[in-house]
């Protein structure tokens, strides 16, 4: 049995007052286990971007839970949930936020700095996770230099920068062709999962099922269903 | 350098035009604060030129004199009576005046007429020609060599002229420690002759000049005057009340301060505005920071050296800026007044401090409120 990198109990999570309440999470409990890829699939406004902010300490529950590594995250300090995320936690964000006036190589050395690595030990460090996406060559450009695609690696190479035990993925192929969207997942799959990492991907896009370990459905705020090893394949959501 | 504070460094000067933009309303408002204080600073040491000049400790005059160059006259008896007061060294009469001068060529010039005591020619100037006891020759004036020396057609020793209808002749040059600010020259003679030659009214003492015994002795000595109604000030004092008076009693410290004000207000707005829309452009990706793991106070440190950065590089350009301004000036026009002085350097630092630190505030407040949620969702 896999170890588990994050567990929610019944987890919810309320936007507005009175009659503007709005539920967003409802009692989502589940787990996340290392070694394996979880996808989060679901209707646009189902709730799963508030999900993964809530397990990743960006945003903090009404109701419920969230473990990470073993960790009660909700009852830690604020500068300690920020350390974990710095520390634990490597994000892909849908329309990445790359800086666009910072190199490509700097904006992969950001987590290290953040983690008051050396400058220039950084940017070395950078430049190996550049290689390992297959950018090495553009370490010097601007983002905004690069395709759509490269840009996507980028944000993965700072994701995986800081060697985190989870990884948190929303929407990586939103902004894709499917092409590129399936090499990106795939890449992901077979050199950035190992049986040391946990990683979490939301995403509308079923032509990547195929690379999901468990996928977890949500709807109107409520896991619906878990399926094991992508036996759902080719499920349009 | 943190490696923070470099990523900070370098998102600010990587976005060239905005970073151009904040250092033109800095320096610009540099620029202007220095300049209008700097100027304001000029014309109140020029209006205590005179005082500066003479160098006296003491200067006896009449409680409504506000200024050097516009004296009521004082009756003899003060300078008796100042004379027999405990701790006086001596005590000398001064006449301070105006003539008008008929130069060789034909044409008028106005002038300031400074007649010094006769028996002790107290409050000499310096000279840089001629010898100072020629001031006793027959119709003797020395013409002072400030910024106005040109006006008398450059007189040279021997020099004549007429003034009030009466001869007079140029015996020696004088130095000036400090210019005049009415842009008159300024004739130096004795006291006897000054009063002879330019008609007055009854009294003739402009100022008296006491030397006291012993620095200590000089409260008790402005005590005694003012028993005979008149007032007693120290250099220092009269310099003050010449400033104040320039200051507050002529518009001219108030137009400064305004001015000066309508600068800062006008860097504040372009500088403040500029870094607020900088912040803005970059709040996402300072979210982004912020869900990667960055805490408010770094962010905050980014913010802060930020502004700092560009202020201190702002000052620097507007203080430069203002310099060679005033020394262009100076090479064409010798009677310009501004200058630049430390407490105006220190003043303009501090507000550009302001400057930085509204700018930050309203950029700090906004970062430290953005949910990374927010960014998060798209
Ligand atoms: N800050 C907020 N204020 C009010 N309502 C919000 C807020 N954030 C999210 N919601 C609501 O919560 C619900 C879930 O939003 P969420 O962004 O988690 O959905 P999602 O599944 O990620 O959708 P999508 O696929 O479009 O990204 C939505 O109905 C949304 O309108
Ligand atoms: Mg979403």
């Amino acid at each position: 049995m896999a170890s588990v990198a994050v567990r929610t109990t019944g987890l919810g999570k309320w936007f507005g007052e009175g009659e503007a309440r709005k539920t967003a999470v409802c009692n989502a409990s589940f787990e996340a286990v290392y070694g394996e890829i979880l996808y989060i699939v679901g209707p646009s406004g189902s709730g799963k971007t508030t999900l993964l902010s809530m397990i990743s300490g960006i945003l903090k529950p009404d109701a419920g839970d969230v473990v990470v590594d073993g960790k009660d995250l909700w009852k830690m300090a604020g500068d300690d949930i920020a350390d974990l995320r710095l520390n634990k936690i490597g994000f892909v964000f849908q329309d990445y936020h790359l800086f666009s006036r910072l190199t490509t190589a700097e904006n992969v050395a950001i987590p290290l700095i953040l983690k008051k690595m050396d400058w220039d030990e950084a940017l070395k460090v950078a430049l190996h996770y550049l290689e390992i996406v297959g950018l090495k060559d553009r370490a010097e450009l601007q983002p905004v230099k690069l395709s759509g695609g490269e840009q996507q690696r980028v944000a993965i190479a700072r994701a995986i920068a800081s060697n985190p035990d989870i990884l948190i993925f929303d929407e990586p192929t939103a902004s894709l062709d499917g092409d590129t969207g399936r090499k990106i997942v795939e890449f992901v799959k077979t050199n950035i999962l190992n049986e040391k990492r946990c990683i979490i991907i939301v995403t509308h896009d079923s032509r990547i099922y195929e690379y999901a370990d468990t996928i977890m459905r949500m709807e109107d705020g409520k896991i619906t269903r878990v399926e094991r090893n992508g036996t759902q394949k080719g499920v349009v959501a | 350098m943190p490696g923070i504070l470099r990523i900070a460094l370098k998102l600010l000067i990587n976005d060239k035009s905005k970073f151009l933009a904040l250092l033109l309303g800095i320096t610009f408002a540099v620029f202007l604060m220095v300049m209008m204080m700097s100027m304001f600073s000029g014309i109140l040491k020029r209006s205590s030129s005179s005082v500066l000049n003479i160098g006296a400790k003491i200067w006896v005059m009449d409680p409504a004199v506000n200024n050097a160059t516009s004296s009521i006259p004082m009756p003899d008896y003060v300078l008796s009576s100042a004379r027999s007061i405990n701790g006086v060294k001596y005590a000398v009469p001064l006449y301070f005046g105006g003539a008008l001068v008929k130069l060789k060529n034909g044409s008028y010039q106005a002038a300031t007429v400074v007649g010094l005591d006769d028996a002790t020619l107290f409050g000499r100037p310096e000279m840089i020609e001629g010898n100072i006891e020629d001031i006793f020759a027959e119709n003797a004036f020395l013409v002072v060599k400030d910024a106005e020396f040109s006006k008398l057609d450059r007189p040279a020793v021997g020099s004549e002229f007429e003034i009030n209808d009466n001869r007079g002749v140029v015996v020696g040059i004088a130095k000036a420690a400090s210019s005049g600010l009415f842009g008159v020259p300024t004739l130096y003679t004795t006291y006897s002759r000054a009063i002879s030659y330019i008609p007055s009214a009854r009294y003739t003492t402009s100022f008296i000049l006491i030397e006291p015994k012993n620095d200590a002795d000089t409260p008790f000595i402005q005590q005694e005057i003012k028993k005979l109604g008149y007032q007693a000030l120290t250099r220092e004092q009269f310099v003050s009340k010449i400033t104040d008076f320039y200051t507050f009693k002529t518009g001219l410290g108030m137009n400064v301060l305004l001015m000066t004000t309508i600068s800062f207000v006008v860097g504040l707005s372009i500088s403040g505005q500029t870094f607020y829309t900088f912040i803005l452009e970059n709040l996402e990706k300072f979210g982004a920071l912020k869900a990667i793991g960055a805490k408010g106070g770094e962010l905050v440190s980014m913010i802060l050296f930020q502004a700092l950065f560009t202020s201190v590089i702002g000052y620097g350009l507007g203080v430069g800026l203002a310099s060679t301004f005033m020394i262009l000036a100076k090479l064409r026009m010798p009677d310009y007044a501004a200058q630049i002085s430390f407490p105006i350097l220190g003043f303009a630092f501090v507000m550009v401090l302001v400057i930085a630190g509204f700018s930050s505030y309203i950029g700090v407040r906004k970062v430290l409120r953005i949910q990374p949620f927010e960014i998060f969702r798209g």
